[in-house]
């Protein structure tokens, strides 16, 4: 794994420097630390010469630009309207069972992080989830049992 | 009532034609104006919901001068119960990519945008090869114009178009002032098309077959088809294209499961209508003569005895809290004084005339608030709780 | 000039300016619409929309600062329509604000409060948010403090700290219920870039931004009858004071302040301005001994501007943002702080006073001056040099609790020693005061004349321009620096730190050739301070910029060298400028500071 400054200029060299080229940057960053830690951001307002409080300002309104320390696969569960209604509950509570985290929480090991999220857009194969970028739609408990034992043993 | 339409189906946008390099460079072929006329005597309206004639968006954009203008696809679905855009993007991107370049050679502009929410992240590849071998193709005819994908990184509001270019500039997701708008100054300032991604779709279909084919399917003011998202209490969830200006009773007949309370037309941001009015419903524009008429993104959600309103409105009041983006008053604190009003009520903490005092709040916040969010929300919130005021109480 | 358009506003025809707002052409119009985002300074957010008006044939309320005019628009501001959606949104904000008044520090001068008063917001239906929020009070800066259940999220501290100040210390973080006003991850005004300016505290409307204040301190001092309390006053407070006091911008009050401070009980009420001409003899030389050194010596080690070194914003900027120049600023403490030094020696000396038992009391126009003040360094005295630094708006508070009737005071003169000042360093109170003043001396000091401006009035320095520039040729100097003879002296001078940032640039980019350059952090200079009476904006800064230069043009003694209690200490104690016990008392270092 490349160094924070190493990964950033590399980014840089590859979206430019501009403002514009911000999201593209803490998304690239997030594809390779899951987060934006605090010296990761200084070093992007270095890099970019941005100041690091507009850039932790941009960071924290964008949902998937997470800047708390995550596991290697953020779970998301869709927790809108119908996979409300479709049973999200009982998926929480599977992986809850199974992870023995709680929504929020990451395991021991930095494996998993478990969160909620808003409308993924699979409403009609509710309830659904993110691990992170895959999408997993139509669950029920054993399903989603099934789909974390194969990231168990990743 | 009468009833004026029967339900549609129609077979445009996913049909797959396998056409686009012959409709794109015989379009490109045509002089702009009478293209621009042709767009607009199809009377598409924009398909995001808002429902601004696409034409006039295209001629405005057209005719303002500046150094550099663009395209901009708006595939940042995120209207709880939509998912058509996704569906387009993955099985006909040729049509839109096609629709985006129709529109830069018409405006005048020279770089098109796909902003891709976040949540579509896996799109990203498939939708990148087909933009190269796009472009490609373009460099072929000789017609220059570049199309790039921009990622969302969740946020809903920045479906907002102004919002998106903020974002797309490397801000925070936040509505700007309007005036001015887009078509004058957009994205990096400079006139900008933003289109919803089946608006795009639509307009392949009225350069392909005429406006005429288009203007001739749906009712008056609401011209064409439609993509809906249906989602809920349904035997059939999924992706359906029919006329517009159906009537809501025999779109409930067709997909709902013999007991459907309620139907969400719009998402969380439209409107809720109880069955006793689903027949005095139809679903398109404004301007029908009778009945009301309530406008879409074409999310359809349905709801059948089982479902507590009050949970759905709990729900999409906490998305909204959580997905205002925060800067304008009247959506920001006017969305937690609602979700915590109705639970204050249903808890007895307050009594169950607070639900008026919430229901002259929402209007404030549709007449004030900065952007159609906070301006929207008074929809779901009235519809829920004037048809369901029991279910809020007790 | 801009094209005329008609506007209809409730029923009037009036002529307003194509490509103004409504809220502009309303109050052009003598007509007042309420606002809270807005300030006359900042870029126009149209987001608290409390300014709404209904427009004719739209059923959606505008937000008037945000909306053009544009030709026989009808517009309607005080509307059944208009105020009950007004009158929610004012709800709206103190449901989600800590209303507990009485407790606040700002009571009695918030925008929310008056607004609140003003539409006699008297229902308690909504549920109050802040209690839900979790805020705690950030207390660690010497100079601000925040408090987010304050905050009504205007965002004017976050544009003033990017648009005046190109700091960006302050941002909006988070979004939907969660937005607020942060810093780099939450941290504390006290370990980020912020520079301590206050600008964001005179933008603040509410109670959200504040000055960590020290009046329980000084009274405290003041009543303890085994100390000896000396106070300083910065030249800036003399033209501001009044504002907070009743009187019109403006308004000069130097002799009534005095006679106030008398009246609280400070033991000897002496002058900043004093060291003001202080720091001129000092900072003059060292500027002359830098052009010695660089242009006839060619010594590497000493660097060419020299900016200035009195505004504490502006240093702590300097060392956040380029640390690399830190050479090129002057060694010279600020007045404050060389006053510091020198009361706790040279003054106590010349009373016979311990100077353990001197509490070092300063009133500025500023909220950097208690952060310099609290600099681990600022100890050359043996002791804490300045003790308390209070702002105007601290000492005005004081004034009103001892019960004193300001305006019908009798004027006083300050006491002496360290009580003398001139139009020079009057002038240090406004942008380009500090370069006028040491034009004034060093010119003269070089070619034993007077500069050759008419009274003494460097009117190029002056005005309000973001950055200007003067030059004046040294001609026919005396034998000791002919080294200067018709070489053309070029200096700049830059107020808000945006524009400081503007020079500085300029000058690392080697773009600008300048010798001497002036910054001030504020805006407007320390008339605009971040410690000055609440409101402040352009029009205010204008007239108390009138105030200072009447105060100027009325003082018999204009030129800081001839000042006589500088002619005093410099035979009685210091020797000489740039001499051994200036090295030690007046001079000072400065830090690298991180940039985030």
């Amino acid at each position: 794994m490349a160094q924070p400054s190493e990964l950033i200029s590399s980014l840089a060299d590859k979206y430019g420097r501009q403002r514009e080229s911000l999201l593209p940057i803490l998304q690239g960053v997030i594809k390779q630390e899951r987060y934006l830690s605090e010296e990761t951001m200084i070093a992007i307002a270095h890099e970019m010469n941005l100041p690091a409080a507009d850039i932790y300002g941009t960071a924290t309104f964008y949902s998937f630009l997470e800047y708390k320390k995550m596991g290697e696969y953020v779970i998301r569960i869709c927790k809108t309207i119908t996979c409300s209604m479709k049973g999200k509950n009982q998926i929480i509570l599977t992986i809850e069972d199974m992870l023995k985290i709680g929504v929020g929480e990451t395991t021991p090991d930095r494996k998993f992080t478990l969160l909620q999220t808003n409308c993924l857009g699979w409403c009609h194969k509710a309830p659904a989830m993110l691990i992170n970028d895959e999408v997993y739609t139509e669950l029920n408990p054993e399903k989603v049992r099934e789909i974390l034992s194969t990231y168990l043993k990743k | 009532m009468t009833r004026e339409y029967n339900l549609k189906r129609a077979d445009f946008i996913f049909r797959n034609e396998n056409d686009w390099e012959h409709i794109l460079s015989r379009t490109l072929k045509k002089d702009r104006r009478e293209l621009i006329n042709e767009l607009i005597s199809s009377e598409l309206k924009g398909r995001g919901g808002a429902g601004f004639p696409t034409g006039l968006k295209w001629k405005l954009t057209s005719e303002s001068e500046a150094p550099q203008k663009y395209v901009i696809c708006n595939a940042d679905e995120g209207e709880p119960g939509t998912f058509k855009d996704r569906e387009i993007l993955m099985k006909v991107p040729f049509k839109v990519l096609t629709a985006m370049a129709i529109c830069a050679y018409i405006t005048g502009a020279n770089n098109g945008f796909i902003y891709l929410r976040g949540e579509y992240k896996f799109l990203q590849h498939d939708l990148q090869k087909a933009i190269d071998e796009f472009i490609y193709y373009c460099n072929d005819i000789n017609f220059k114009f570049s199309i790039d994908i921009f990622m969302g990184s969740g946020a809903y509001i920045c479906g907002e178009e102004t919002a998106l270019m903020e974002s797309m500039e490397g801000f925070r997701g936040e509505p700007r002032n309007k005036p001015p708008f887009p078509t004058g100054q957009g994205y990096n300032r400079m006139p900008t098309v933003i289109n919803n991604v089946e608006t795009l779709a639509h307009t392949y279909t009225i350069f392909k077959h005429g406006a005429k084919k288009f203007y001739d399917l749906g009712v008056q003011f609401s011209r064409g088809t439609k993509l809906f998202s249906v989602s809920g209490d349904t035997p059939k969830p999924g992706i359906y294209e029919l006329e517009l200006g159906m009537s809501l009773s025999d779109f409930v007949n067709d997909f709902g499961d013999g007991d459907t309370k309620a139907v969400q037309v719009g998402g969380a941001s439209g409107f809720l209508v109880p069955r006793k009015k689903f027949s005095e419903t139809n679903i398109g524009y404004k301007g029908k003569l009778t009945g009301i008429s309530l406008p879409t993104g074409g999310s359809m959600m349905l709801f059948n005895s089982t479902r507590s309103m009050y949970n759905v409105l709990d729900n999409y009041l906490e998305f909204f809290r959580e997905e205002s983006c925060g800067q304008c008053t009247p959506c920001r604190v006017g969305c937690q004084q609602l979700h915590m009003g109705i639970k204050a009520v249903k808890q007895g903490q307050k009594p169950a005339s607070y639900l008026e005092k919430l229901l002259k709040l929402t209007e404030t916040m549709q007449y004030t608030a900065k952007c159609g969010l906070g301006q929207s929300v008074a929809n779901s919130f009235s519809s829920i709780v004037e048809n369901f005021r029991e279910e809020m109480i007790y | 000039m801009a094209k005329k358009i008609n506007i209809t506003i409730n029923g009037v025809v009036y002529e307003a300016n194509s490509g103004e707002t409504i809220l502009e052409a309303a109050r052009n119009a003598g007509i007042n619409i309420p606002t809270l985002c807005y300030h006359k300074d900042l870029c126009v957010a149209g987001n608290c929309r409390v300014c709404i008006v209904e427009i004719a044939g739209q059923s959606r309320l505008a937000a008037s600062c945000a909306t053009p005019c544009h030709e026989n628009m009808e517009v309607y501001t005080n509307t059944l329509k208009v105020r009950t959606a007004r009158k929610h949104i004012i709800e709206l904000l103190l449901s989600e604000h800590n209303a507990d008044c009485t407790r606040c520090y700002k009571n009695g001068n918030c925008e929310l409060q008056n607004l609140a008063a003003e539409y006699k917001i008297m229902s308690e239906d909504l549920i109050p948010l802040a209690a839900y929020k979790n805020y705690s009070i950030d207390m660690f800066s010497p100079s601000i403090i925040k408090d987010d259940s304050r905050c009504i999220r205007c965002q004017r501290c976050v544009r003033t700290c990017s648009e005046l100040q190109g700091v960006n210390a302050l941002t909006v973080a988070y979004k939907g219920d969660q937005m607020k006003i942060s810093t780099f991850f939450e941290k504390s005004m006290n370990e980020i870039v912020c520079t301590n300016c206050g600008q964001c505290v005179i933008h603040c409307p509410t109670g959200a931004l504040i000055e960590k204040n020290y009046i329980e301190e000084v009274w405290e001092a003041i009543a303890d009858p085994d100390k000896h309390v000396v106070v300083q006053t910065a030249p800036a407070v003399r033209i501001g004071l009044g504002e907070e006091l009743g009187l019109q911008p403006g308004t000069r009050v130097t002799g009534k302040m005095v006679a106030a401070l008398k009246s609280l009980g400070f033991d000897s009420v002496l002058d900043t301005d004093f060291t003001a001409d202080l720091t001129i003899m000092e900072e003059g030389s060292e500027l002359l001994n830098r052009l010695k050194k660089v242009l006839v010596d060619k010594d590497d080690n000493f660097k060419l501007p020299m900016f200035t070194s009195c505004s504490p914003g502006w240093i702590k900027y300097i060392e956040h943002m380029y640390p690399d120049m830190l050479q090129h600023l002057s060694s010279c403490k600020s007045p404050q702080q060389m006053f510091g030094a020198l009361a706790k020696t040279y003054y106590a000396k010349a009373r016979k006073l311990d100077p353990e038992k001197i509490v070092s009391v300063s009133v500025m126009p500023c909220t950097a001056k208690k952060f310099e003040a609290n600099r681990p360094e600022m100890h050359d005295s043996g002791f804490r040099d300045v003790d308390l630094v209070i702002t105007t708006r601290e000492l005005a508070i004081m004034i009103k609790q001892a019960g004193i009737d300001f305006p019908k005071l009798n004027e006083l003169k300050y006491d002496r020693i360290m009580g003398v000042s001139t139009g020079a360093s009057v002038i240090f109170g406004a942008t380009g005061g500090v370069m006028e003043a040491a034009l004034r001396t060093a010119y003269e000091l070089v070619t034993g004349r007077e500069i050759p401006f008419e009274n003494l009035d460097i009117t190029p320095v002056r005005g309000m321009k973001g950055v200007r520039e003067a030059s004046v040729i040294i001609d026919n100097p005396l034998a000791e620096w002919k080294f200067l003879d018709g070489v053309e002296i070029k200096c700049a001078v830059a107020h808000g730190l945006i524009n400081a940032k503007k020079v500085v640039e300029a000058v690392k980019n080697k773009d600008a050739e300048y010798h001497f350059i002036e910054i001030m952090a504020c805006p407007g200079g320390c008339l605009g301070g971040g410690g000055q009476p609440i409101p402040t904006n352009s029009e205010i800064r204008d007239k108390r910029a009138q105030a200072i230069y009447e105060e100027d043009a009325n003082l018999p003694i204009r030129k800081s060298h001839e000042n006589t209690e500088i002619i005093k200490i410099y035979n009685e104690f210091l020797e000489k400028p740039l001499g051994e016990r200036s090295h030690h008392l007046l001079h000072t270092f400065y830090v690298e500071r991180k940039r985030h």
